[in-house]
């Protein structure tokens, strides 16, 4: 109250120099600076009068936010002509320049090309109102359903996780800032911190969703797997399970890892990614479990009976991102996550006599930590790297594995290292320099890096086009969502991550009768980001039989150069990292566009976006196909 | 809102207005300026009186401010006497009938009740003097100065204005007032909170002054120094202050004019009065004397001063707080006896009885002479005090499902607790505005700002509307079923459209029958809706601005509605204009309730307090003050003792109609409370809010915690416990869905609305 009492209330005024750009703008020039000054201030209050009525318009509608609609009939109360034509539907855009020594915000008017309208297909008529029913407490406890919140809000739990002498000895940082102001609310506050912590009594239908997950899980249905992470990616009553999860998942990589159970690591990492998903869970707490079951599926020697065959490569790459998500999410001064898995990556790394498989897991769990790590970490290392697979492809030839991971790891390493390189140099890109500077990969490295800058150029180009084509207005998109999840446009990144696993495993265990998939689907997620650069990716989610090894380097070309969509056969076998190019002729596609509402947004996606588009742009895929099967886009 | 006309916009047919107005009413000079829009059907008002006499309208003022006088000053008998002799016995109805509350009759539009004369009276009179004109000024009591003018007869906004136009330097504007301030902080502990009640109507009116007589500079100096000594909850008000710097500004603005037109009421005990009087007569502070003798009103009680948590959870509104006597009038708040029809049978025979032609005043006779057989609650209204709808067959039907209902209802209490069912309002991106629930819960209607209103059935049987005229002359009419057939199946669905409003719908109710549902809008009309053909019926068209909020009378039929033209309507379904107007509010009426019995009307408003209206004669019986901002929904206990009031602080009042007191707080919400209900049996109040959440309270305890002894109902000073915590039973979290309806189904199954807002 007191400092309420103490807000000042002042009263601002429109500076003349807006009166006086007014003026000229409507033909008046040579305003006095007294007509000016007079101006401003019968202006100001007039706007004020007119915002002080808008007010109640926001009121009675039942909202926090003022819209133009509000001052519309304010400015009808007084018998103004309202203005026309302010319908934003967001935010008002104002851009900012300054030169000259003036500062100005004006509203940027973009010019539009009439036809890319004309031709981009209507978006869809948005969905009618509808009506939804829901136990918000029954008998006066809320049950813990997605259409409620979660019982034990993220933020405590990261209190709790982060903080935790905050939460045993209550009230000592507090008592610096009240110094005794208050003394009574500090003892309330005491009182209620001593409440017991959560519990980890499960009732019975608790361990009977336990149970039904976990099997679930692990189990041979994939239809009931899909459903089951579904479930733990955005069920919010999870919290009290967490335990049990983190456990489960720990001790089921400790065994299948002895005994070499591909098919089963793959099942509890995604898992894993699954309940990073869930906006409801903070994970910190059990980090202890799940950071070693995750690192031993990206590293382990071994992790399938036939590494010849098997395609474990891709469990490698995706318990690395997970492990990379895990690191930017949870990683603090006090814990160092990062730097302990940098160091650990590192070390194995290092080693001479580590196993290509091993050596593969390290450079891709570097990989996706960043730029800065490649840059630091890995570019350096190009030149020892490649001698070492020069030695195996060139060298006699000791083994078929040898040769596989030496291929491998290879490719991993154009692939990251490409794009951080098309940075850091300069245009020229000089085989021979190249190959001076990065040993033997050098060669192959500088036609990735020409790939990789013509990438970048033709994406400047598209940033216009992009936000043309998306003309969905933000209403279409949340639909899907329904009531079920807080997170604005998360739709993207509800679903868990179906599409690697869901490959190897198939080409894994090719005998295994496969659900009746979905014809293949295309998702074209595009995200006009704040910045300059636009990112546009496609994404191919072909389900049925592909062969080993193909898929990954296909969605790995990204940013992608495709404006729109690129296509590729359901059954066709699998196509290189660019033929799907041309494949407009295959036979019978799906795509839906996805579009991402542009600045905001994106932060809520992952916070990898800035640092690392290229993993971003894999976490995303890893979302989308979801979306799909749950969104009632059409498709055509 | 005389102010928001007096613009450019044709301000000479309004001044016509005005005077007729003024001739039309002499007893209520201060209508035009006491907020009631000039343009708006004044004559509706006049249902109670004949047409004013032609008497000279300023000979009547002049009787009427010597009444005033005799009145002030205690001599009953001779005011009686003149009263008779000037043959203004109407007008006794207008300041004495009502008692205190006298002058608001209907529609009178003083603004309060009594003041409304005195204060316009006054102004008026103040602006004479300051003009230099001749006055013959009657020597005044202690605190106001009835006078009478001869002059002008119509308070104009500048004349109202003109009563700033004071000589004084300005430069000792600050020093008056921190001297002052420097006084009531030296004086004794118990005598200061009640004296800086006087900081904040004296703050603005200096302020005022200063802005008047053009001294700008001095005046945005005076400003900056003392506004962050004023209590918080008048912030708003500062705020719009702040902005008003040059006196050009001050004809137009609303608040300002509230603020001129009627006097800031404050309640000081007699001991803490004449110290202040001492001080400021001893240092011959004529201007500050001046301030509080023109524009305060301070209402005198004997005994000992007042706390200031007292005095904090009494004040707030925007003119101050209640006079005692607003709140004596003795209020019928118990409910009208049930009819009885227990035996289905002898019902329906009286019932036919009734329709064969027995005049049908007959019947509400009966049931009041049948009621007194029985025992009839001393508080209840005489059945018959407002005429009421008869029962139809359908209606009975209705009743004895109620009855069967209430039998399987939950009894609710702390240990308890309702289940809560959300509907949540998906994809509703215009923006859902309002909802309503039929009393049996099988329907829900939803007013959007997009002007559309939807209606739900929430049962599993669809919506169906009455079939084309065609389709229904193919009918069999002898048939049993007919009232089945002449349902259109082909068209039914589970929510119909309703489409006519142009403006966004502000507030929605369903008739007690079903039948029927009103809307109303921005765009100044109340429509009624008929659910059979589920098109309009009628658009009334009354208010001249947007509609805040409407209801029905639980016995259907009449109805309420009130907007931001300050005055609430009472109508019927079948008049096209208004029985009553209840105008009196110094702000935007924000919301309307009827009371279960359907004899009083509460309005709560923008301007901080919640005023209970006699639908009989239009009286205002009750004011409330105490919310810190505008009130936005009101719910009355099922036994109709009670009411309780939230508003845009986020707190929840509740209130004794009987005492005409405040009974108790429920702090909890960080938002507006939209949603307030009582449940069935009144054991548990819920209330919803814009933070997302539905609270429930324990009302048993926090009706029996307080005790209402004489002296507290004497003299109207309460001491709330600070009990909210132990009241607060549950507090459920929506999710992003604020809660903007909340509805007890006749088993206590708690039903919520709100749309899902990502």
């Amino acid at each position: 109250m007191a400092e309420e009492r103490r807000s000042k209330l002042s009263n601002t005024l429109l500076p003349t120099e807006s009166m006086k750009a007014i003026a000229e703008s409507i033909g008046v020039s040579q305003m006095q600076e007294e007509t000016c000054q007079v101006l401003s201030e019968e202006v100001s209050y007039r706007i004020k009068e007119i915002l002080q009525d808008s007010l109640k318009f926001m009121h009675h509608g039942k909202r926090r936010k003022l819209m133009t609609s509000d001052i519309d009939y304010a400015l009808k109360l007084k018998n103004v002509e309202p203005l026309y034509g302010f319908h934003a539907q967001e935010f008002i855009p104002f851009r900012f320049a300054s030169g000259g020594g003036r500062e100005l915000y004006f509203y940027e008017e973009k010019e539009v090309d009439l036809s890319d309208i004309i031709n981009t297909p209507l978006p869809r008529v948005p969905l009618d109102v509808s009506m939804k029913a829901h136990w918000l407490s029954i008998e006066g406890v809320q049950p813990a359903i997605p259409e409620n919140p979660p019982p034990a809000p993220k933020e405590q739990q990261k209190a709790e996780s982060t903080e935790p002498l905050k939460a045993v000895k209550p009230g000592q940082e507090e008592e610096g800032q009240l110094q005794g102001k208050d003394k009574k609310k500090l003892l309330e506050g005491s009182a209620m911190k001593l409440k017991p912590r959560s519990t980890h009594e499960l009732s019975v239908e608790q361990q009977l969703y336990y149970k039904e997950i976990t099997e679930a899980c692990v189990g041979s249905c994939e239809a009931k797997r899909a459903e089951a992470l579904q479930s733990i990616a955005t069920d919010p009553g999870l919290y009290q399970m967490l335990p049990r999860f983190s456990t489960f998942i720990s001790e089921g990589v400790r065994v299948n890892v002895v005994q070499n159970n591909l098919a089963l690591l793959i099942y509890l990492m995604r898992m894993v990614k699954a309940l990073m998903d869930n906006p409801t869970l903070y994970l910190e707490k059990y980090l202890h479990e799940l950071i070693p079951a995750v690192v031993t599926c990206i590293v382990s020697r071994q992790l399938c009976l036939r590494p010849d065959v098997d395609n474990h490569w891709a469990l490698r790459d995706f318990a690395a991102r997970l492990m990379a998500q895990s690191c930017k999410t949870f990683s603090t001064t006090t814990n160092n996550i990062q730097s302990r898995i940098t160091k650990t990556f590192t070390k194995s790394w290092l080693d001479e006599k580590t196993q290509w498989t091993t050596r593969y897991g390290c450079i891709a769990g570097l990989a996706e930590l960043g730029h800065d790590v490649i840059k630091t970490l890995i570019i350096p290392r190009l030149q020892v790297e490649g001698s070492r697979i020069k030695a195996v492809n060139e060298g006699p030839i000791i083994g078929n594995i040898d040769k596989i991971g030496a291929d491998h790891v290879q490719s991993l390493l154009l692939k990251h290292c490409a794009p951080v390189i098309a940075k850091v140099r300069c245009p020229p890109d000089n085989q021979e320099q190249y190959r001076v500077e990065y040993g033997y990969l050098g060669p192959m490295l500088c036609t990735h890096v020409v790939k990789a800058r013509a990438q970048a150029a033709m994406q400047a180009q598209q940033v216009n086009r992009t936000t043309l084509t998306i003309t969905q207005p933000r209403p279409t998109l949340t639909l899907s969502q329904g009531a079920q999840s807080s997170r604005t446009p998360s739709i993207i990144k509800v679903p868990s991550s179906i599409t690697l696993p869901m490959q190897t495993l198939v080409s894994a265990r090719p005998s295994t009768p496969t659900q009746p998939s979905p014809p293949p689907t295309k998702f074209i997620v595009m995200s006009s980001s704040t910045g300059s650069t636009t990112t546009q990716q496609v994404i191919t989610l072909s389900s049925a039989q592909s062969s080993v090894t193909s898929t990954s380097p296909v969605t790995s070309t990204v940013p992608s150069l495709q404006p729109l969509v690129k296509l590729e056969g359901g059954h066709t076998q699998g196509a290189g990292p660019l033929s799907g190019g041309g494949g407009a002729s295959r036979t019978m596609q799906k795509y839906i566009v996805v579009s991402l509402p542009p600045a905001g947004d994106n932060k809520t996606l992952t916070p990898s976006l800035e640092s690392n588009s290229a993993t971003s742009v894999k976490l995303e895929r890893d979302d989308s196909p979801a979306t799909g099967n749950q969104s009632p886009q059409p498709s055509h | 809102m005389a102010a928001v006309q007096d613009g450019p916009i044709e301000p000479e047919p309004e001044n016509e207005i005005k005077t007729e107005a003024s001739n039309e009413f002499p007893g209520n000079p201060g209508d035009a300026s006491g907020g009631v829009p000039p343009t708006a059907p004044v004559a509706a008002v006049a249902t109670e009186k004949p047409a004013a006499a032609a008497t000279d309208s300023t000979e009547r003022q002049t009787l009427l401010a010597v009444l005033q006088f005799l009145k002030k000053s205690k001599l009953f008998e001779s005011e009686e006497i003149l009263r008779r002799e000037a043959g203004l016995l109407n007008e006794t109805g207008d300041s004495q009938g009502a008692a205190p509350g006298g002058a608001g009759l209907g529609g009178g539009g003083g603004a309060e009740p009594e003041s409304g004369d005195a204060s316009s009276v006054l102004s008026r009179v103040a602006g004479a003097v300051a003009v230099a004109q001749s006055a013959n000024a009657t020597p005044a009591p202690a605190k106001v100065a009835p006078v009478v003018t001869g002059g002008e007869d119509q308070p104009d906004v500048n004349v109202v204005l003109a009563a700033y136009s004071q000589q004084g330097d300005p430069v000792l504007y600050p020093v008056y007032y921190s001297g002052l301030k420097r006084f009531i902080d030296s004086v004794l502990d118990c005598h200061r909170a009640e004296l800086s009640q006087v900081f904040y109507p004296l703050f603005v009116h200096m302020y005022l002054e200063l802005v008047y007589n053009q001294y700008e500079k001095e005046a945005k100096a005076f400003f900056d120094k003392f506004h962050g000594d004023q209590e918080c909850y008048y912030k708003d008000d500062l705020r719009i202050l702040s902005g008003l710097t040059k006196s050009e500004h001050m004809k137009g603005n609303e608040t300002l004019l509230d603020f001129r037109t009627s006097k800031f009421v404050l309640r000081i005990s007699r001991d803490s009065y004449q110290l202040l009087k001492r001080h400021l007569q001893e240092r011959q502070n004529n201007q500050i004397w001046n301030i509080i003798q023109e524009h305060l009103y301070i209402d005198i009680f004997d005994g000992m001063p007042r706390s200031k948590g007292q005095i904090d959870s009494m004040s707030g509104s925007l003119a101050g707080e209640a006079k005692r006597e607003a709140n004596k009038a003795k209020v019928f708040y118990g409910l009208l006896k049930e009819p009885e029809i227990e035996v289905p049978l002898d019902d329906e025979d009286e019932e036919a009885e009734n329709e064969e032609g027995k005049p049908k005043k007959k019947k509400p006779k009966k049931d009041s002479t049948g009621s007194k057989s029985k025992k009839q609650d001393p508080n209840a209204p005489q059945q018959s005090r407002i005429p009421l709808p008869e029962l139809k067959d359908s209606d009975k039907l209705d009743k004895i499902m109620n009855m069967k209902e209430a039998t399987k209802r939950v009894r609710l209490g702390p240990e308890s607790l309702p289940s809560i069912c959300f509907y949540t309002f998906l994809n509703a991106y215009q923006g859902l505005t309002a909802v309503d629930f039929t009393d049996d819960s099988s329907l829900v209607a939803g007013g959007f700002a997009d002007s559309t209103v939807r209606v739900w059935s929430v049962t599993p049987k669809k919506l169906r509307g009455v079939k084309t005229a065609g389709d229904l002359s193919l009918i069999d009419k002898d048939s049993d079923d007919v009232l089945e057939r002449i349902m259109d199946e082909k068209t039914a669905s589970e929510s119909k459209n309703l489409y006519g409003h142009s403006g966004p719908v502000y507030g929605i109710s369903f008739s007690p029958d079903r039948n029927y549902l009103l809307s109303c809008s921005e765009d100044a009309t109340v429509r009624l809706w008929s659910l059979q053909t589920f098109t309009c019926l009628v658009g009334y068209k009354g208010h001249n601005y947007p509609v805040w909020d409407t209801q029905f009378s639980p016995y259907g039929y009449y109805f309420i509605s009130g907007g931001h033209d300050r005055v609430a309507r009472l109508w019927a379904t079948d008049h096209y204009q208004p029985l009553r107007m209840f105008s009196g509010h110094l702000a935007d009426v924000t919301c309307t309730r009827f009371h279960p019995n359907s004899n009083y009307v509460a309005t709560g408003s923008a301007d901080r307090t919640i005023r209970l209206w006699d639908v009989l004669n239009g009286n205002c019986v009750r004011i409330f003050t105490g919310h810190k901002g505008p009130i936005h929904c009101l719910a009355f206990s099922p036994n109709g003792k009670f009411l309780a009031s939230g508003a845009t602080d986020g707190r929840v009042l509740l209130w004794d109609i009987g005492h005409g007191l405040m009974i108790g707080e429920l702090k909890g919400h960080t938002d507006t409370v939209y949603a307030l209900k009582f449940s069935r049996d009144g054991e548990i109040l819920a209330s919803g809010s814009m933070d997302n959440t539905v609270r429930l309270w324990d009302t048993v305890k926090a009706f029996d915690d307080i005790e209402t002894d004489d002296f507290t109902a004497a003299t109207g000073h309460i001491t709330l416990p600070e009990n909210s915590q132990e009241l607060l039973l549950g507090s459920y979290m929506t999710k992003s869905t604020p809660v903007i309806h909340l509805h007890f189904t006749r088993r206590n199954l708690l039903l919520g609305a709100g749309a899902y807002n990502p």
